[in-house]
């Protein structure tokens, strides 16, 4: 028998390349003759550029040319993001590029470049801009839509008194706003009734490895190499950005240093290199670092929020009134929208309203991060939950337990329905893992000027998506050749997702090569690596490749052996039946002889005729193709659960956190890789503490300069910031509307050890919510200490 | 008027810069400063213009490499332009993530804020020169690191295998806590921590049967 592939901890194919050296990164890869490629970012948050002089620059030895914005966009007064640009709306975006011999010489020709900007007025937190007579982000006003252009959005002096007054402002008309059930009246009938500001603030996404990409261009063909969470959407983008055929294109992204939601499709300044590639004829390099990578590298949105949440004396929630200002940067942003929706399907409150509006700033551009709205959310929900809990007088837990949605839970303005929730499992099962009684007695408890805390969060995220297609080839060398066009973002779901297809044609592990990161070799289509889909939709698509291979198996055995096909089973790389056994590269070679759909030479019409073909027909003839569309079906949106749980110790003389424990659980049907499940949880929980504690977003006001530019300043949470040692584990029930039963992971673990720690804090202040994001010492003894921070309580940018 | 402050607030800032001359009447030279990093020695790029490369003899992975190399040039960009070595990676390039960790006589060190010139006669390891270069038998750490399916990414797996190198050679019997802090100068961003530490301590274990 071969082994079992699906639940079992197999390390990924590319492991051993990782820890030798030998995996390139985008910024790993040479090219003779190659020359390098630096930016001239913006100095000022909004400006418009009246000249440039690059003649001084221009005749510096080495410098080889320079790209304007006009050549590589039409200007247009859209907030749609170029390459490169003579109108920046932050501080840091690229106006434009230098090519020289080295990066030194094209760094000291930036120097050279003599700029002459007109400065414009700029706005960074999105109150300002709300505020009558506020300044906007862009000289046409703060709103825009493809109908009306652009106008101005801004609240009436009264929202602002009633802000002052500490009330939740009123503000009619937003720009988003839906409502469901009876809200009004369910807060009428409400026990009790809580109502509070919130701010999250916005945080860059840092990934480790920063957008390098280095580019060239052979018989008029590009060849790029960059730093892409996805790699068959990507390569679809980089051909649109290019106006190539992708055909023609070679593209290699064979690894990335992490993304985060900031590499989804690429991103806007890929495509320089090899534009400045195209323009000078060689090969280029655009190394990225970290200082630009916090400019142009994206950053989740803040919000500044009002909840107001109502409760039935047994602990319901029977109505949230929820109002959402996001700072979105200099091009927008949509989490607010998912952060609605989450907060409806989290704490199932039937009777629901939301107003938001999304605010253009001065600030670097903003992007999904790591479970976009969702993150935030419960992040700053769960807190305000518990508080309810406490005055209403119901066990926290239990609390939790009752609002939690159950099978058949639909949420949203459309009432959308889940394919499966096991949120309940996911929170006692973690609860369990926690020891909760123990620790909930520690709760409050003082150790010196230490006190504990206990928090949890329970936060779902989209877990999936459907319909893409899977490609597989069995060689004569008797192995599985498996095409991915899924990027390799550190998920290790390029190996992860075959497992379920490879377990279904009898395969042991060591029979299985992955092929992926390089176009030239074929990648079928697929989803992007987003939203946490690429577990359930390559699951599927590779299973249907798989069944597709294991039918053409079984056609070819019984054509040459004899018997009915249905008659013959696989195990072990053999095929055997009625008629007798062949190995699967005896099937191969018979596969390529009888040739047809059996090799590929000829190909269904479901798959994707402009992507899955040309990569099919590329490796027709070569042995037994598996190839087909995930047409399983299904209804209903696909979302995991996390739940999270901390216990921490607060020190209320220096206002620092130490969290002791944390225990994360999920709900994401079948457990594929339960190691690497393990450690997308405890990695997207530690995110979702540097979202809630470490991390910064601060700006001098002033001038609109950032000021948490680097690691150092933006402080991602390091060795000393998180447990000693961490559990976690899974409730593992199938979801019944996929045949592997597997749903993604990667997200929702941020809302919920974000939420876990805000809400451990709360507790180890007495039940007092902050309800500010970063938790710093500073704000904490602020707190603690009764005195008003230097801060505006709804005031972003501040940390 | 709001808007027109701002203005004004930015047309100070920027005549006040030194660097910045008369941007709003005139033009001038502005730093987007976005470039590298002027590296220790605070040479900024316009400068380095003038200065002249050296043949110098480097002692990489066991071998004695030759190679031109700038008075202000970093080890990180030796190692990854010059010598092709582009598993020490660069994930700041200034001293705070740890990604170009590389060992100096033994000893674990930012290759990104270390210069050249400084190592030359001394021992340079690089993640490359880890596994045995005869029988491709991997180093005890990378051995504990394929067991126990470490990171993600693993951008940042080059630099904390070194760093873990250093630490077991020094200590194999570390515990998860003291190993914690030996490794506290690596960032991961996946936030891999607890599989590192699991590693680190397969590593430690594998070091005391060797
Ligand atoms: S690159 Fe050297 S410490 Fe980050
Ligand atoms: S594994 Fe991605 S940064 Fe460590």
């Amino acid at each position: 028998m071969a082994e079992r592939l699906v639940g079992a901890d197999i390390s990924p194919p590319d492991l051993r390349a990782k820890i030798t050296g030998r995996a390139r990164y985008a910024e790993d890869f040479r090219a003779p003759g190659m020359v390098f490629m630096k930016l001239l970012l913006s100095p000022m948050p909004h400006c418009r550029v009246r000249n440039v002089d690059t003649s001084r620059a221009m005749a510096l030895p080495g410098v080889i040319d320079i790209m304007r914005a006009s050549e590589v966009g039409e200007p247009s007064d859209r907030p749609s993001e170029e390459m490169l640009t003579d109108e920046p709306k932050y501080e840091g975006e690229p106006i434009l590029a230098v090519a020289a011999v080295d990066e030194e010489t094209a760094a000291a020709a930036i120097e050279l470049i003599d700029l002459d900007l007109e400065p414009l007025p700029f706005v960074l937190d999105p109150l300002d801009s709300l505020r009558p007579g506020g300044p906007n982000a862009y000289v046409g006003g703060n709103q825009f839509s493809g109908q009306d252009g652009w106008t101005e959005y801004k609240w009436s002096q009264a929202e602002f008194d009633a802000i002052e007054r500490g009330e939740m402002p009123n503000p009619l008309d937003m720009p988003v706003q839906w409502e469901k059930g009876d809200v009004d009246a369910a807060f009428a009938e409400a026990d009790y009734i809580l109502t509070e500001p919130v701010v999250h603030q916005s945080l860059t996404h840092h990934p480790m490895e920063p957008r390098s990409t280095m580019a060239y261009w052979e018989n008029g063909r590009p060849f790029v190499y960059v730093s892409t969470q996805s790699a068959q959407r990507t390569k679809m983008s980089m051909a649109g950005a290019l106006d190539v055929d992708p055909e023609e294109m070679t593209f290699v992204a064979e690894y990335c240093g992490g993304g985060f939601g900031s590499k989804i499709p690429g991103h806007t300044h890929m495509a320089l290199a090899p534009r400045m590639s195209q323009k000078i004829g060689r090969p280029v390099m655009h190394r990225v670092t970290r200082y630009e990578e916090n400019y142009i590298g994206r950053a989740r949105p803040g919000f500044q929020s009002w909840v107001k949440m109502g409760f039935r004396a047994d602990g319901k929630v029977t109505a949230i009134d929820l109002i959402i200002v996001q700072e979105s940067g200099a091009y927008g942003a949509s989490d607010y929208n998912s952060a609605a929706n989450i907060a409806d399907l989290a704490f199932t409150p039937e009777n629901m309203r939301f107003r938001g509006v999304s605010m253009y700033t001065n600030t670097p551009p903003k992007a999904a991060q790591r479970g976009p709205g969702g993150a935030q959310i419960i992040s700053m929900l769960e807190p305000l939950h518990d508080k309810g809990m406490r005055e209403v007088g119901v066990d926290r837990l239990q609390g939790r337990f009752l609002n939690a949605p159950v099978e058949g839970a639909t949420f949203g303005p459309r009432n959308s329905e889940l394919t499966s929730i096991h949120a309940r499992e996911a929170l006692m099962e973690g609860a369990e893992a926690f020891d909760w009684e123990t620790k909930i007695a520690m709760s409050g408890q003082r150790e010196g000027s230490k006190v504990y805390g206990v928090g949890f969060g329970l936060s779902p995220f989209t877990a999936g998506s459907r319909g893409y297609d899977g490609l597989m080839v069995i060689r004569p060398d008797g192995r599985l050749y498996v095409y991915q066009g899924v990027g390799n973002l550190g998920t290790h779901s390029i190996a992860d997702t075959v497992r379920p297809g490879a377990e279904l044609l009898g395969l042991n592990w060591d029979q299985v090569e992955v092929i992926w990161g390089d176009s030239s070799r074929g990648m079928p289509r697929t989803s992007i690596q987003a939203g946490s889909q690429t577990t359930h939709a390559h699951t599927r698509a590779n299973y249907a490749a798989a069944e597709d291979a294991l039918r053409k198996i079984r056609l070819v055995a019984s054509r040459r052996l004899g018997g009915s096909p249905n008659a013959y089973n696989v195990d072990n790389g053999v095929v055997s039946g009625p008629g007798g056994r062949m190995s699967f590269a005896q099937v191969a070679e018979a596969a390529i002889q009888m040739g047809g759909e059996l090799d590929g030479s000829t190909l269904p019409d479901t798959i994707s005729e402009r992507e899955t073909v040309p990569a099919a027909q590329r490796l027709a003839g070569q042995g037994l193709m598996g190839v087909a569309t995930d047409n399983y079906g299904g209804s209903g949106s696909i979302y995991s659960w996390q739940s999270g749980f901390a216990l921490i110790q607060l020190d209320h003389e220096t206002g620092v956190v130490d969290i002791l424990e944390y225990v994360g659980w999920a709900d994401c049907g079948v457990v594929i890789h339960p190691r690497s499940l393990n450690a997308q949880q405890l990695g997207g929980s530690i995110q979702g503490m540097g979202m809630a504690m470490t991390q910064r977003w601060v700006f001098d006001s002033r001038y609109g300069v950032p000021f948490a530019n680097r690691l150092y300043t933006a402080r991602p949470p390091g060795f000393h910031d998180v447990p000693l040692q961490m559990t976690a584990g899974a409730v593992g029930i199938p979801d019944p509307q996929t045949p592997i039963g597997a749903k993604g992971i990667g997200e929702p673990s941020v809302g919920a050890g974000a939420a876990a720690l805000n809400m451990a804090v709360m507790d180890a202040m007495g039940g007092n919510c902050l309800c500010r994001t970063p938790l710093t010492p500073d704000i904490i003894l602020a707190e603690l200490e009764g005195r008003p921070g230097p801060w505006n309580r709804l005031e972003q940018l501040v940390g | 008027m709001a808007e027109l402050e701002s203005v004004g607030v930015l047309e100070k800032k920027y005549s006040r810069r030194t660097f910045i001359k008369g941007v709003i009447a005139t033009g001038a030279t502005v730093s987007s400063a976005s470039y590298i990093v002027p590296g220790p020695n605070g040479l900024r790029a316009a400068t380095v213009q003038s200065s002249t490369e050296r043949l110098i003899t480097l002692r990489v992975n066991g071998q004695d490499r030759r190679v031109d190399v700038l008075p202000h040039e970093t080890l990180a960009m030796t190692l990854r332009y010059k010598l092709n070595l582009t598993g020490t990676k660069l994930g700041c390039d200034r001293a705070e993530c740890g990604a170009c960790t590389v060992l100096i006589d033994g000893v674990n060190q930012y290759g990104c804020s270390i210069l050249t010139h400084q190592v030359r006669g001394r021992e340079v390891t690089t993640i490359e020169g880890l596994e045995d270069a005869d029988t491709g038998e991997l180093s005890v750490v990378q051995q504990a690191v394929m067991d126990e399916g470490g990171f993600q990414c693993a951008f940042c797996a080059p630099g904390f295998i070194m760093s873990m190198t250093a630490m077991v050679n020094q200590n194999p019997n570390v515990t998860r806590e003291e190993a914690r802090h030996a490794l506290s100068g690596n960032l991961c961003r996946c936030a891999d921590y607890d599989k590192i530490l699991t590693c680190a301590m397969r590593a430690a274990e594998l070091a005391r049967s060797v």
